[in-house]
């Protein structure tokens, strides 16, 4: 009944529209790289140099030697010297410094002198992110100082080799550096998938309806299962050329490298391809029209990639009614397998239920929208 | 009575409704192989309804058909083979050429060696000097040409075509006929819905559709004498005053004007002597007056209204 001779037209004269088109071409294969770039420069949770000022009212070796540390670590930048109670109210919101250090007079004597000495730090708090990490990086630089003093007294007290009850020791794995641009490549590279198929799909389908075109299609002797599949190979194919060029991008500017099977990748990112598929399918028995078609597939593909995949947000930060929601969305899996073999190295075996829910998707939607279609593609 | 092997089409009693309207409403014709049905009618009296039924577009609500011989509703995949379907507006990819475009409709239709055929069709429409042109960038005759030349591709046996020359200049149009005369002498049986009445002049029969229903069926020259009475054509000197005056007598079944003319039916044996009498009682002057043969619009136009006046609640 299927025959591959009436299909292979179908696939030339889709390739042909799309080559011809090259603006949206262009649209598939260059604008996910570029928003690659985008994000992974601009969307950067890691916060550095921040301007630091400091009030130090004692102006001693020990005074001096606490503040460098904080500004010869590459989280903040030295910017300048306070003198005067007033000038601190100036410095933060004139945006000199977003920190702002107050060292006590007798500073240095206190220590000595083994008393209790409390340091003021003032925060800009108009970016709560990086209010919250810079309050982060002080309090644990701050500790360690004054761990160091303790240790240190004590030895001169004759201990001899003082041991701290606990010794903190985090190592981060598989992005040791937590640099955002690592946990951005897998997350784009479904975002992107999801919107191009969805969107090429639909819009691909709905403009034979709205040219009449598949009215001509509908009197030949073309199977609907042959239209559909002829129409959507190019896109699958296109989708896989984009994920390289992600893939290659991210490994040039930001050094992501695929410690996992690469075959695994591709087979993963095929099926996410038909969970795509599958929902542009649908998109087109709703829409009638091209710009309709657009909205609901921007829609449907954008807000739960973006927002309910643990791309932009945790999912375990969600109210329980949505994380529960999430495990209908085929993208929250396929994030989490994309970050399991691009940053982790894991295999099948460990992703085999992510694997089986976004299979269960794809071959879902597609049966509702196929039985959707079967009906109005070519009949009314 | 009728021979099944000569049969093109059989309808039987083929109705279709869409949600509130009842679009067709039981539609039977019998259409030899050889033949030009033209179906003519107002807009909305159910054409396109029909042909996208018989192509195997729209599904029936009740009735059935053969075609060549297979049953619509059942044998669907043996008739599209044999049929080829131009629709009212062009429905080609403007995206592709003349060439791609009659390329992609043979390879689906799972033509070998098309490109002999493609040669011939775009030799036989003209086309050939710009078959690398981008669909898009044709004339609207052109388009239609393109058209018809795709659904040739296949050599269908019947052919429906659902107004193919609206919109199309009167040379294109002229040529377009002689594409389809050269087409009937091949033996390809031509279904053709038609908004003008010289075209259907020229089917071997034609047909009146009107809310959704085929009033009539019969050779252009069985369909004229169907009219009662005779037509006389008159130049009077006050159009609206000579109409007004006319529609007082009994004898006067219609009057339809036509520009500077109007077309009296009249009962029997009025003379033309009698009418210009009733015109200058009025002081209406008649400049010409001459007794014509009745056209095929004169019969739709009075059948039509004949049929409005009997059946007024249809709305």
């Amino acid at each position: 009944m299927i025959s591959v001779h009436r299909i292979r037209p179908i696939i030339r004269k889709e390739f042909r529209q799309i080559m011809r088109d090259r603006r949206s071409l262009g649209v598939l294969l260059v604008v996910p790289a570029f928003m690659l770039i985008m994000f992974g420069y601009a969307l950067n949770y890691d916060v550095q140099h921040i301007p630091l000022a400091v009030y130090d009212q004692d102006r001693s070796t020990m005074s001096r030697e606490f503040i460098q540390q904080f500004i010869h670590s590459e989280y903040f930048d030295f910017a300048g010297s306070i003198s005067s109670e007033q000038e601190i109210d100036t410095v933060i919101p004139s945006q000199k410094a977003r920190v702002v250090v107050v060292i006590p007079p007798r500073f240095s004597e206190d220590l000595l002198a083994n008393r209790s000495v409390s340091i003021q730090v003032l925060v800009d708090g108009a970016n709560a992110t990086t209010a919250a990490t810079a309050a982060g990086y002080l309090v644990a630089m701050t500790q360690d100082y004054s761990t160091n003093i303790s240790l240190q007294a004590l030895q001169r007290f004759g201990m001899s080799k003082p041991t701290l009850p606990i010794d903190y020791r985090p190592r981060i794995w598989f992005n040791p550096e937590l640099k955002s641009a690592k946990f951005m490549v897998p997350g784009l590279i479904g975002f992107i998938l999801m919107m191009s198929t969805v969107v090429s799909t639909s819009l691909s389908i709905v403009r034979e309806r709205e040219k009449g075109t598949i009215e001509q299609i509908s009197v030949s002797p073309i199977h609907p299962m042959e239209l559909l599949v002829g129409k959507t190979m190019p896109y699958v194919l296109i989708s896989l050329i984009a994920t390289v060029l992600i893939l290659i991008t991210g490994y040039a500017l930001f050094n992501v490298v695929v410690r996992g099977s690469m075959l695994l990748l591709f087979l993963e990112t095929l099926i996410f391809t038909f969970c795509g598929l599958g929902l542009g399918m649908w998109v087109s028995t709703v829409a009638n029209k091209q710009d309709e078609a657009f909205q609901l597939a921007t829609l449907v593909s954008f807000l739960p990639t973006f927002m309910l995949s643990g791309f932009a947000f945790p999912i375990a930060n969600m109210p329980k009614v949505i994380q529960w929601i999430t495990f209908i969305n085929p993208a929250r899996y396929f994030l989490f397998i994309l970050r399991s073999i691009i940053l982790k190295g894991v295999g099948l075996s460990a992703l085999w239920q992510e694997t089986l829910f976004m299979t269960l998707f794809a071959l879902g939607i597609t049966a509702i929208s196929w039985n959707k279609m079967r009906k109005s593609v070519f009949r009314v | 009575m009728i021979d099944p092997s000569n049969t093109a089409i059989a309808i039987n009693g083929l109705k279709k409704s869409f949600e509130e309207t009842e679009a067709v409403r039981g539609v039977n014709l019998t259409i030899s192989k050889g033949e030009m049905f033209g179906l003519v009618g107002p807009d909305g009296a159910g054409k396109t309804t029909l042909i996208r039924m018989l192509c195997g577009i729209l599904v029936p609500t009740e009735g059935n058909a053969t075609i060549l011989g297979y049953d619509l509703a059942t044998e669907l995949n043996s008739i599209k083979p044999k049929i080829g379907y131009l629709s009212q507006r062009f429905s080609l990819y403007p995206d592709l050429s003349i060439d791609e475009n009659i390329e992609f409709f043979a390879e689906i239709h799972e033509v070998k060696g098309y490109e002999a055929r493609r040669n011939e069709l775009l030799e036989f429409t003209r086309l050939t000097p710009f078959r690398d042109r981008l669909a898009d960038k044709l004339s609207g005759g052109m388009k239609q040409k393109l058209a018809l030349a795709a659904t040739l591709i296949h050599k269908p046996e019947i052919i429906f075509l659902d107004e193919p020359t609206t919109g199309v200049d009167p040379v294109s149009r002229r040529e377009f006929w002689k594409i389809l005369s050269s087409l009937l002498e091949e033996g390809i049986t031509i279904l053709m819905a038609t908004p003008y009445l010289d075209e259907a002049e020229r089917c071997s029969r034609v047909g009146l559709m009107s809310n959704g229903q085929i009033l009539l069926a019969d050779t252009p020259q069985q369909v004229k004498r169907q009219m009662k009475g005779s037509v006389l054509e008159v130049i009077p000197s006050n159009l609206n005053k000579a109409t007004d005056t006319l529609k007082k007598y009994s004898e006067v079944i219609e009057v339809q004007t036509f520009g500077d003319r109007i077309n009296v039916v009249v009962e029997g044996n009025v003379a033309a002597d009698t009418l210009t009498g009733w015109l200058s009682k009025a002081g209406v002057e008649t400049k010409m007056i001459r007794n014509i043969q009745p056209s095929l619009e004169n019969v739709f136009i009075a059948l039509l209204r004949e049929r409005s006046e009997e059946e007024p609640a249809h709305a």
